[in-house]
Formats: C-alpha cells, structure tokens, sequence
C-alpha cells in the first residue's frame, strides 16, 4: 500500500515537472506576449496542480494535506485573475495581437518561400 | 525524487528568468516574474518535504497572497498610470 501510493505520487510529480517544463519553454519560444501567456498557464494550471497534488498523496490524511489544498485553491483563483489584468493591461495600452499564420511574419500572407 | 521535481522546477525559473531579462515589452517581463513567484511557491512547498519539514508551506501560502498583490499592483500601475486611481473601470483614466 506504501509503495502504491510512493508510486502514484512519483507519477503526479515527474509529470507535473515535466508540463512545469514545457510551460517555461513555450514561454522562450513563443513569439508574443499573448502566446507567451498559455505557456504560463500550462505551468500554473497543470504543473502546480499535479506537483501539488503528488505533494498531498505524500502527505496523507494531515494538515498538511490542509494547507496544500489551500495554496492550490489560491494558486487556481489568483493565476487566472492574473493573466486577465496583464492582456487587458497589455491590450489598453496598445501591444497589438500577433497575427498570421505561424511561421509567417506580421505582414506575410504568403507561403513560404524555400 | 524531491530532488528530481526541485530541479525541474529550478530549470522552469532559469527559463522564466531568462524570459525576464531578454522580454521585448514590459509585459514579457511582469508575465515571467508572475510565473517565477508561482514557481517559487512550489519550490518553498516541495523543500518543505525534500528536507523533512512541511512547516515551510505556511511560506510558501504568505507568498503566493504576496505575489499576487505584488502582479496586481504592478499591473495596475501600468495600465492606470498611478495608484491612486479608483478600480472598476474598464477604460484606463484619461489625464
């Protein structure tokens, strides 16, 4: 039954890392402010909930399973609350959407030239 | 495996802070500094565990408040141009 549950938690962290990962890559590599912004809610979302939730598979029936659903309900309100004030911040003062198709520059419609 | 997952989420902060430091705008840099402090509450909570003592999550559950008002704050500076603007209003104050 230990040895379960170690296995179920490793499972929820390694893949929580992994999402945590990918989410701070997309935010290197994608081209604009508003793409960059689903790179950082893959982290927020799926990173933090599964790291979080591999935390409290570790920390059994105890406070600290408490306190863990506490700062993912936070992290859950609080992320989106967030990421809505920065577009709409962003949009106000004038940072225009990227768009296109993707590999295209702003002003390039067409394919692309080999 | 503690030390797995911290490393994980060390590399995730070197990208964000990477992403700080190069941003074009300056909503890059307050959308990477967002998600370092998330970051940052994830690490407090799993060194809570990776040295033996889970009193650090009332840590990192202050700074998860902290860093929220911290992003909002700024925000708000950036699109109303001062702080002492009265919040909702959808338009940014004409001055």
């Amino acid at each position: 039954m230990e040895t379960a549950l170690d296995i179920v938690s490793w499972v929820l962290l390694v893949t929580g890392s992994v999402f945590a990962m990918i989410g701070g890559l997309g935010l290197i590599r994608l081209p604009d402010v508003y793409t960059r912004m689903h790179g950082a809610g893959i982290t927020d979302t799926m990173g933090a909930g599964l790291i979080l939730a591999g935390l409290m598979v570790q920390g059994g029936f105890s406070q600290v399973t408490v306190k863990l659903i506490l700062i993912l309900i936070f992290l859950l309100y609080t992320s989106p609350t967030s990421t809505y004030a920065l577009a709409n911040a962003a949009f106000h003062r004038g940072q225009k959407p990227l768009l296109g198709k993707p590999g295209h520059g702003k002003e390039d419609d067409q394919p692309s030239k080999p | 495996m503690f030390i797995a997952v911290t490393a994980a989420i060390l590399i995730t902060m070197a990208l964000a802070l990477t992403r700080a430091l190069l941003g074009p705008t300056v909503y890059d840099r307050v959308l990477a500094v967002n998600m370092f402090g998330t970051k940052t509450v994830l690490l407090i909570a799993v060194l809570g565990f990776l040295t033996g003592r889970p009193d650090f999550l009332d840590i990192s559950l202050v700074y998860a408040l902290i860093n929220f008002i911290g992003t909002i704050a700024v925000l708000k500076l950036l699109k109303f141009g001062d702080l002492g603007t009265a919040g909702g209003r959808d338009e940014p104050a004409e001055d």
